[in-house]
C-alpha cells in the first residue's frame, strides 16, 4: 500500500522551503492581505454567535463519537447510499481510488477516446493526485472552482485548503486567463475576470457527461452527501452530468442529518466569514429524471485508519477543512502554503501530512510552529493542534535517537547536556560560570555575536545580551545581607 | 524547552526536580507565563504516565499553589498598586502562552495602569506571536525573524520607550530584533517596571 499526499515525495524540508518563500515579497503580500481579510470577516461572524463555544464543543463531540464508531457508521452509510441507488467503492490508498475512478469514467464514456470530466473543488482528489492519474489515462479533468481553475490553468499547486489560489493577486490571475483563454485584451477588473471564467466554464458544464466531487459531509443515517460552496459551480457539477463520482475521505462521515445543524453553522463562519455558504448541495442516491442517473462514492482511507488508535492523533481526523487555522497562523502568514510541501498546509497540514505519509520532509513539519495556540483558538472542532504537534515532535525525536547520526546531532547533545545541567544546582552554577568566561570570546560592544552551532542561527539575525555578571540568586543573597529583616 | 521540542523522556527528571525543590512551598511565584503554562498543561499528564502514585499526588497538590507573577499579585493578593514610579511610555506585548493558555489579559494592564508616571500605549496586532517559540527560533530562524520583524514594526509604531511582557523569552526575541535594527526601545519584564522607584 502506498500513501500519497499530493506531490510531497520530492519536497524540501520546511526551513529550506520557507527561506525561499520568504524572499518572494509579492507572495507574502498576497498571503498577508488575503488572510487578514478572511480573519477579520471570521471574527465578526463568530462574535455575533452567543453559543459559539457550545457549537465548537458539539462539533468536536460529534466527530469524536463518529471516529470512535467509524466502522459502524461507514457500513451504515454504504447501506443507505446503496438503498437510494448509489454504489459505494472502498479504496485503501491513492492508487486504488484513482484506479476505481478511471475504470468508472472509462465504463461510462466508452464511445470517447479522451473523455472530459468536470470537477467540484475537492482537496481529497489533490491528496491522491487524481488529475495526474486521469491525464495519464487519457482523461481530461476540468477544475470548475474558480480558484482551482486558476491553479490548474497556471500549472500551479494549491496553497490553501479553502482558497487554493490565495497566493495569487488579480494581475497574476489576469495573466493566466489572458494566456490560457486567449483573451489578449483582458483587464484586471473583477467583473472582467469573472465573466471570462464564466464563459470558459459554462461551455464545459453544458457538454460534460461526468462530474467528480468531494464531500464536506457524508451522512450515515440517510446515505446523503453534502457539498458546500460559494460559487454555484459545484452545484452545476453535481446536477448537470449524467454520472457523478464522489471521492470521500472516511473521516467525513457524520451520523445523522440533524448533525449538519452544527457544522453548517460553524464551517462557513470559520472558512470564509459567511453566516452560511451560498450553495449547500445535499443529494441522496439517484432520482429518476432529475440529476445524475449514475452515482458512485469512493470511500478513501489513504492512511487515515492508522490515526484512529491514538486518542490524540485521532483528533486530527475531526478536521472539517475550514482553513481557519491557516488564516490565524503567524507562520503560514509569512510563508504561504507551498512551503509545507503538501496540499495540506498551515497548522492542520503540519499535523495531518506527517501522520498520513511518513516522508522525509514531513518530519520537519511538526517543528514549523511556535506553539502560539492561535490555531486551536479558532478551530471549530477544537483540535488541540499544539498538543498534537508536541506529540509528533516526540515521535521524530525518539526515531532520530535510534540512529547514530541522531544521537550525535548537535541538537541531541545540547538537549542532553541542558537536561543534565538543569537537574543539578551545582552543575547549573558551574555552567553559568563557564558561560560567563567563554562568552568573552564572542562579545562585541556589549553584545554576543557569531555564536557557534545552533546559537549562531540566533546571532546571525538578532542581538543577544551577554549573561549578566550577577545572577538573580546572587542578587537575592546580597540583598538579604544588606537589608536584614525589619 | 525539552518537552515542547519533543524530548519528552528527558523532561521527566526536570519535572521531578522542580517538584522536589518546591513541594513544601506555600506559594510558587513564576515570572514566566510559558513556564506556568507548561506546568498546568503538561505536568499532570506526565506525572500520570510515570506510574508513581506518590509523585502524582505531590504534583496534584503543588499545581494549585503555582502562580504566574501578575496572577499572584492581582488575583491572589489583590494588589494592583505596587507603589512603583516609572515616568515612561510603555507598550505591553501579551505573550501567546499568557493569553491563550493562562487566559491572562487584565492583570498586567491593571498593574501597569497603577504605576505613577507610566503612560500605557496599546500595541497594534498585539495578539500576534513574536516568533520566538523556544527552539523554533533556531530551528526555523528565517520564519522566526520574519515574524519578529512584524512584531517589532508594531512596537515601533507605538513610539513607546519600553516594551514589556510576562515572558523574558519573548522579550529576548523582541530585543534581539529591535537592537539589531538600531532601535533604542528597551525591553523590560513587568516585574522590573513594578520595582522601579523613579526615573530608571
Amino acid at each position: 500500500m502506498s500513501i500519497v499526499i499530493g506531490k510531497t515525495s520530492k519536497a524540501p524540508t520546511f526551513p529550506i522551503a520557507a527561506k525561499a518563500a520568504l524572499k518572494n515579497n509579492q507572495l507574502r503580500r498576497n498571503v498577508a492581505h488575503a488572510t487578514n481579510v478572511i480573519r477579520t470577516k471570521r471574527a465578526l461572524r463568530v462574535e455575533e454567535m452567543p453559543d459559539w463555544e457550545q457549537l465548537r464543543t458539539a462539533g468536536a463531540d460529534i466527530k469524536q463519537h463518529t471516529l470512535a464508531h467509524l466502522d459502524h457508521y461507514l457500513i451504515e452509510f454504504e447501506r443507505n447510499c446503496e438503498l437510494a441507488g448509489g454504489k459505494v467503492h472502498w479504496a485503501r490508498d491513492a492508487d486504488e481510488a484513482n484506479q476505481i475512478a478511471i475504470e468508472l469514467i472509462r465504463h461510462y464514456s466508452s464511445d470517447q477516446p479522451n473523455p472530459e470530466v468536470i470537477k467540484v473543488k475537492t482537496m481529497t482528489s489533490d491528496e491522491i493526485q487524481l488529475n495526474h492519474a486521469l491525464e495519464a489515462a487519457g482523461i481530461r479533468p476540468i477544475e470548475t472552482d474558480l480558484a482551482d481553475m486558476i491553479v490548474q490553468l497556471g500549472d500551479d499547486e494549491p496553497s490553501h485548503i479553502v482558497v487554493p489560489a490565495l497566493h495569487k493577486n488579480r494581475v497574476e490571475i489576469r495573466d493566466i486567463f489572458r494566456d490560457k483563454m486567449s483573451l489578449p485584451g483582458l483587464t484586471t477588473e473583477p467583473e472582467a475576470l469573472t465573466a471570462a471564467a464564466r464563459f470558459y466554464l459554462r461551455e464545459r458544464f453544458l457538454r460534460a457527461r461526468i462530474g467528480i466531487s468531494g464531500a464536506n459531509f457524508a451522512i450515515a443515517e440517510t446515505g446523503s452527501v453534502c457539498v458546500v460552496e460559494s460559487e454555484g459551480n459545484g452545484r452545476m457539477c453535481v446536477t448537470l452530468p449524467d454520472v457523478l463520482i464522489s471521492l470521500i475521505g472516511i473521516e467525513k462521515i457524520i451520523p445523522t442529518f440533524a448533525d449538519l445543524e452544527v457544522f453548517l453553522q460553524t464551517l462557513a463562519r470559520s472558512a470564509t466569514g459567511e453566516r452560511m455558504n451560498p450553495y449547500n448541495s445535499i443529494w441522496t442516491g439517484v432520482t429518476p429524471g432529475d440529476g445524475p442517473q449514475h452515482f458512485h462514492v469512493i470511500l478513501l482511507d489513504n492512511g487515515r485508519t492508522k490515526l484512529l488508535a491514538d486518542p490524540l492523533e485521532r483528533e486530527t481526523l475531526q478536521c472539517i477543512r475550514c482553513g481557519a487555522c491557516l488564516n490565524a497562523c503567524p507562520v503560514y502568514r509569512e510563508t504561504g502554503g507551498h512551503a509545507y510541501g503538501s496540499i495540506y498546509s498551515g497548522p492542520i497540514g503540519a499535523i495531518l501530512s506527517p501522520q498520513l505519509a511518513s516522508l522525509e520532509h514531513s518530519r520537519s513539519l511538526p517543528f514549523a510552529s511556535t506553539l502560539c495556540g492561535a490555531c486551536y483558538e479558532v478551530c471549530p472542532v477544537k483540535i488541540n493542534i499544539p498538543e498534537v504537534l508536541i506529540h509528533l515532535r516526540g515521535q521524530v525525536v525518539r526515531e532520530d535517537q535510534k540512529t547514530l547520526t541522531g544521537k550525535l546531532s548537535a541538537e541531541n547533545i545540547a538537549m542532553q547536556a541542558a537536561a543534565s545541567i538543569f537537574q543539578s544546582h551545582r552543575r547549573y552554577e558551574a555552567a553559568q560560570r563557564l558561560a560567563r568566561l567563554g562568552q568573552g570570546l564572542f562579545e562585541r560592544k556589549g553584545q554576543l555575536t557569531n555564536l557557534p552551532g545552533m546559537a549562531g542561527a540566533w546571532t546571525r539575525t538578532r542581538s543577544l545580551r551577554p549573561i549578566p555578571k550577577q545572577s538573580f540568586r546572587d542578587w537575592w543573597k546580597a540583598r538579604a545581607k544588606q537589608e536584614p529583616k525589619a | 524547552m525539552h518537552y515542547n521540542t519533543g524530548y519528552h523522556r528527558e523532561a521527566v527528571p526536570l519535572v521531578r526536580r522542580f517538584v522536589e525543590q518546591f513541594r513544601n512551598a506555600e506559594t510558587v511565584c513564576v515570572p514566566s507565563a510559558s513556564c506556568v503554562a507548561m506546568m498546568r498543561e503538561h505536568y499532570l499528564m506526565m506525572a500520570e504516565a510515570e506510574n508513581d502514585p506518590a509523585f502524582l499526588s505531590v504534583v496534584r497538590s503543588l499545581l494549585p499553589r503555582v502562580f504566574e507573577f501578575s496572577e499572584l499579585l492581582v488575583n491572589r493578593l489583590n494588589i494592583t498598586d505596587t507603589g512603583a514610579t516609572f515616568p515612561h511610555t510603555v507598550t505591553y506585548h501579551p505573550s501567546c502562552h499568557s493569553l491563550r493558555m493562562l487566559h491572562i489579559s487584565e492583570s498586567p494592564i491593571k498593574l501597569l495602569q497603577a504605576v505613577r508616571g507610566l503612560q500605557l500605549i496599546e500595541l497594534p496586532q498585539k495578539e500576534q506571536c513574536c516568533g520566538f517559540g523556544g527552539t523554533f527560533a533556531v530551528k526555523n530562524p528565517d520564519v522566526s525573524v520574519a515574524m519578529l520583524a512584524e512584531k517589532d514594526a508594531c512596537v515601533l509604531q507605538t513610539g513607546a520607550e519600553v516594551v514589556t511582557a510576562l515572558d523574558n523569552s519573548c522579550l529576548m526575541q523582541i530585543y534581539g530584533g529591535l537592537h539589531r535594527s538600531g532601535s533604542t526601545v528597551r525591553t523590560m519584564h513587568l516585574a522590573e517596571i513594578l520595582a522601579s522607584e523613579g526615573a530608571a
